[in-house]
Order: C-alpha cells, then sequence, then structure tokens
C-alpha cells in the first residue's frame, strides 16, 4: 500500500528513459545541460510533458522544476499541453503564404473542425503553425508526424486524414 | 561550358542520400587526408583566408577572420583543473523564412558536412562539435548519426584521426524549436540547455562560447566549403566566383515562379540569370514586383536591380543584402502590405523576449500592418511605421539582429511599395482581396 502510494507521489522516470537521458548527460559537463534532451527524450515516451513528468525530469537533472519549466515552455516543439496521436505543422511562413497556406489552414479546419492550437475529439489530430520547413521550392508544405508533405492540396488532405495520419 | 559545382556534385536528381562508399568513391575524405596530420593548423587558416570564404548563413562574414581569433596552442586543462575543450558548432538550424538551402546539402551528402567539419575543427583544433540541428529535420538527423557512426569505423572520427595525434568527438543535437536558435549566441545558450537568449558580445563565443569556452559556429553551407579549399587551394576557390566575392552558393528562388528551386552556381550570378534561365521566369498571369534577395529579414529589392550581381557586396550596395541567397519573390497579384505582415507576424512571434524594442516594438508594427491590411488604417500609420523602422532597425537599440532584421522589410516596403499602403489607408481596405492573395 505504501509502495502504491510513493509512485503516485514520487513521479519516476522510465529505465529506458533514464538510459536515453544519461547517454546524453555523458558528453556534458552538467546534468541540467541536457535539459531539453530529456524533455525531448520524455516526450518521445509520453506524446507530451505533463507536470509529473517534468518533476522527474528536473529531479533527475539537478535543477529546479521551476527553472526547467522555464525552458520548457520557450520552446514551441516541447508540449506542455496533450497532443493527438498525429500533429499537423502547418508552415505559414512567406513562401507557403504567397501559395496559399490561409486557404489550407481554412481547409484543415474544415475537414478536421480544429483551428490552430487545438485537437481533434477522437485524439487523431492536433493543429500547429510552424517555421518556414526549408522546402519553399514545394510551397505549400506542412508535417505530419516525421513525414514533410510538400505542394499540399485538398486532395491531398482528404486522403491524409481519410488515412488517419502518415 | 560546364559549371563547376563542388557543394552539389554528390547531389542525385531524386535527392537519395550518397552513403559513404558512394562519397567515397567520388573523391571523398581526400580533403582530411590532405589536412589531418599532413598540414599545420596554421597553414589550413592561411588557405581559409586567402580564399575569401565568407559565412553563408546571411551575414557573410569572413570565415577565416572569424577563426584567427580562436586561442590557439596547448591548454590541455583550464584553470580550474577541467579538461579544456574547444568546440565547433555546425548551425543546421535552417529557419529563415523562404531559405532551403541547407536541407538539400544536409539530405543529399551527409558525408560532405562531415569533411568540412573534421577540416574545420582541425584548424581551431577543437576537440568537440556539435551539429545543431532544427527538429523538423528528422531525415537529416538520421542521416547524419549513421554518417557519424560509419566515420568511426573508418577512422575518420573518433580517437588519432588517420593515425594522428589529432582526435574529434562529433554529436548530433536535434533541437525543440524556435527561429532564434539560429542565431549563433542563442543557438549557444540552447545547446547549453539554456532558453535561447542571445547573449551580449564580447565576448565573442571565439574566446568564451559553449560552456565559456572557445568556439565556432558556422553555416551548413560555409562548412561544405573547407575541405574542398584545403583540397584544392585558395585560387581554385577565388576562381569559381563571378565577381569579387569567392566560391559557388546555393541560389534558390521561391513564390509565383514556373520552376521554384535551389541551384549552386558562380558566386556573383546575375538575379535575373537565376530568376529567369533557373527559376524559368514568373508564372504565366504574374508579374514581377519586387523580390527580397536571401530570405524573410532581407530589404525589397525591384525590377531596376535585376541586373545585379548576387554577392554581398553588390546587393549590399543596392540596399538589401544577399543573406541565405534565397530568393522570395513578390508578384503582381500579391498584396505587398500582406506580404510584409506575414514576415512582422513571423518575427514577432519568434521573439525571445529578451530585450523591449523586439518583445513589444514587433507586435505594435504587426498590428499596425493587421490595421492597415484590414481597412482600419489611417495616414499617421505610415509615420508610425517609419519611426519603428528607425528605433527598432537601429543596430544598438536591441540585444541582437532580429528585430532590426524584421524592420528590413517594411522600411523597404515602405520606399517601394508606399502607393499600395496608401491604396489600403484610402479605400479602407485591400486591393487584392479580389482573386489576389492578401
Amino acid at each position: 500500500m505504501s509502495g502504491q502510494m510513493e509512485t503516485t507521489l514520487i513521479p519516476v522516470l522510465s529505465p529506458e528513459e533514464i538510459a536515453e537521458i544519461d547517454a546524453e548527460i555523458s558528453h556534458v559537463p552538467y546534468r541540467s545541460a541536457v535539459a531539453i534532451d530529456a524533455l525531448k527524450i520524455v516526450q518521445a515516451h509520453r506524446g507530451w510533458v505533463s507536470d509529473e513528468s517534468l518533476r522527474a525530469i528536473a529531479r533527475h537533472l539537478e535543477m529546479s522544476a521551476e527553472e526547467l519549466e522555464g525552458v520548457a515552455t520557450f520552446y514551441n516543439l516541447i508540449f506542455r499541453r496533450p497532443v493527438g496521436d498525429n500533429v499537423i505543422l502547418l508552415c505559414n511562413s512567406i513562401s507557403c503564404w504567397i501559395k496559399g497556406c490561409e486557404n489550407l489552414q481554412a481547409k484543415i479546419t474544415e475537414q478536421l473542425g480544429i483551428n490552430l492550437g487545438e485537437t481533434t475529439p477522437d485524439n487523431q489530430f492536433t493543429l500547429l503553425p510552424v517555421t518556414c520547413l526549408g522546402a519553399c521550392d514545394k510551397a505549400p508544405v506542412m508535417m505530419v508526424g516525421d513525414a514533410l508533405h510538400e505542394n499540399v492540396d485538398a486532395e491531398t488532405l482528404t486522403k491524409l486524414f481519410r488515412e488517419g495520419g502518415e | 561550358m560546364s559549371l563547376e559545382r563542388p557543394l552539389t556534385r554528390n547531389v542525385r536528381p531524386d535527392r537519395s542520400p550518397t552513403d559513404l562508399a558512394a562519397y567515397e568513391a567520388n573523391g571523398g575524405y581526400q580533403g582530411l587526408r590532405a589536412a589531418v596530420g599532413r598540414l599545420s593548423p596554421a597553414d589550413c587558416l592561411q588557405v581559409l583566408k586567402d580564399s575569401n570564404l565568407r559565412g553563408r548563413g546571411g551575414a557573410g562574414f569572413p570565415t577565416g577572420m572569424k577563426w584567427s581569433f580562436v586561442p590557439m596552442g596547448e591548454n590541455p586543462v583550464d584553470a580550474s583543473g577541467r579538461p579544456a575543450h574547444k568546440y565547433l558548432i555546425c548551425n543546421a538550424d535552417e529557419m529563415e523564412p523562404g531559405t532551403f538551402k541547407d536541407r538539400l546539402l544536409l539530405e543529399c551528402d551527409p558525408h560532405q558536412l562531415i569533411e568540412g567539419m573534421i577540416c574545420a575543427a582541425y584548424t581551431i583544433q577543437a576537440d568537440i562539435a556539435y551539429i545543431f540541428i532544427r527538429a523538423e529535420y528528422h531525415k537529416a538527423a538520421a542521416l547524419l548519426r549513421e554518417a557519424i557512426a560509419a566515420c568511426e569505423e573508418k577512422g575518420y572520427l573518433g580517437r588519432n584521426i588517420l593515425g594522428s595525434d589529432y582526435s574529434l568527438t562529433m554529436h548530433v543535437h536535434s533541437s525543440a524549436g524556435r527561429y532564434i536558435c539560429g542565431e549563433e549566441t542563442a543557438l549557444i545558450s540552447s545547446l547549453e540547455g539554456k532558453r535561447a537568449n542571445p547573449r551580449a558580445k564580447p565576448p565573442f563565443p571565439q574566446v568564451s562560447g559553449l560552456w565559456g569556452r572557445p568556439t565556432i559556429v558556422n553555416n551548413v553551407e560555409t562548412l561544405c566549403n573547407v575541405h574542398h579549399i584545403i583540397e584544392r587551394g585558395a585560387e581554385w576557390f577565388q576562381s569559381l566566383g563571378l565577381t569579387a566575392d569567392a566560391g559557388t552558393k546555393l541560389y534558390g528562388v521561391s513564390g509565383r515562379v514556373k520552376n521554384p528551386g535551389c541551384w549552386e552556381l558562380p558566386m556573383g550570378t546575375p538575379v535575373r540569370e537565376i530568376i529567369e534561365d533557373y527559376a524559368g521566369g514568373m508564372e504565366d498571369g504574374y508579374r514581377l514586383r519586387g523580390f527580397l534577395p536571401g530570405g524573410g529579414s532581407t530589404d525589397f529589392l525591384v525590377e531596376e536591380h535585376l541586373d545585379l550581381a548576387m554577392d554581398y557586396d553588390t546587393i549590399g550596395k543596392a540596399g538589401s543584402r544577399m543573406g541565405t541567397g534565397t530568393m522570395i519573390i513578390l508578384d503582381d497579384r500579391t498584396c505587398p502590405v500582406g506580404f510584409v505582415k506575414n514576415l512582422t507576424e513571423f518575427f514577432a512571434r519568434e521573439s525571445c523576449g529578451f530585450c523591449t524594442p523586439c518583445r513589444d516594438g514587433l507586435p505594435w508594427s504587426a498590428q499596425v500592418l493587421d490595421d492597415i491590411e484590414n481597412g482600419r488604417g489611417i495616414p499617421e500609420d505610415l509615420d508610425t511605421l517609419q519611426r519603428q523602422v528607425e528605433f527598432i532597425g537601429a543596430i544598438g537599440n536591441t540585444h541582437c539582429a532580429l528585430a532590426p532584421g524584421a524592420m528590413e522589410p517594411i522600411q523597404s516596403a515602405l520606399r517601394y511599395f508606399r502607393a499600395d499602403f496608401e491604396r489600403h489607408i484610402d479605400g479602407a481596405g485591400c486591393p487584392y482581396c479580389d482573386g489576389g492573395q492578401h
């Protein structure tokens, strides 16, 4: 009983997460130097970084949770709220804007019923804006998960969303 | 005449990556063999200085001079007795709006970057190297990790490279977003696990950079040149350029052109040749009104500048910057106010928030542009924008170059497309609404 209490009160990292984080720590001068790597590692395992996860990472890195929170909230690809199974990163920088990324965004909203920053009720998709994706010759572009989609049009969207992600 | 294209010689039409065997079969790692253990670091530095290689990330600072500020000589431990590392960092955080050149080099020829980095690290005698790559470049990061492992196995990286007494460890750091990480001191802060706030200079990173140690940060394209220069010499490199600036350059064109893309061409190729011959000219039904020569934080140039050479000095004298060399075209059916509003909203979003002119000034500029675009503008708004350009744009009023860069498209849009701003204000709305991009 008391063991159970402990696991709910003290946030913990999994052995896999610890191993991956420690591999990063091995080549830096102090533990908190891997704050961003650690946040990414835990996010890769858990989908996002909850308050409990944040505290667990901070303890492992021997830094305060508040300081780590300052780091976590600075970076747009560290998710401090739950996201869907597939994160859509829609480029809305200049070359994609010229090629109509705003229409694309409207079509995504129409098809999935979500605006920027929102997740579909079935937890399939989260829609976020992203900085120029470095594929401006193929504008408009977006990423779904790790995959880049180029010259995106209404047809691409329908196909993608029907298949449920990548 | 066939052009020499050292940086893209391994780039295949289908953009499939070149592995170690293919890279070596095409002369790869000969620059490394020529440098490590054969030439002294001082000799390597001299060749780089003589070559007149300038930074390809946007600022165009002479690479050899940048490296010459790194302290040299034996210094195995620092004052507190810890190993006295020196660092080389590759800035692969390509995020400048409209820039898509480093992705090509990273995804198609990872070994070229690694060879360039080893030669660069050898020159400054760095023992640890990082590739700081933006989070979204998953494919490139995986290829680089694979390539580093292959190099370690082959003895190109690790202890006693090629049997010499030089050792180098290389790591890939995948970032977590934010445009400001591309600023070299912000990048260093981020690599230390902190918020990516830029740092005051001096001290310069060459003396006190990553974890307080001497550090050089260079762009991907810059580093990809290094071993070619060491292997083939400064004169060869100078001979590649058409104008005073040396080498080749990855130029790109995006927007309403027939064939948007990225090409390695002699430095100083005329703008018109890049847009008309390589990018195929404007799409049918569109006319060119202006262009940003090298990414979202460069001043507009217009039709009268089409015959200029794309090099640092020529574009600088015309009132803009060559920046990253990847142009963004403004066509006659796209609203210049909407164009600049998109850029300004981007820069406002990406401000790190450290200094007031940037954190509070950029959202103000974006708001004024939004008012004008949406028919709420008043004539005084143009004076407000002009004042912002002068105050926020002045180097020294801000902590780094982000906000002054953000002012460049605004100030030049006010100069070249002022009538468009006035039409928005007089007509209480955007005249491009009818079928154009606005």
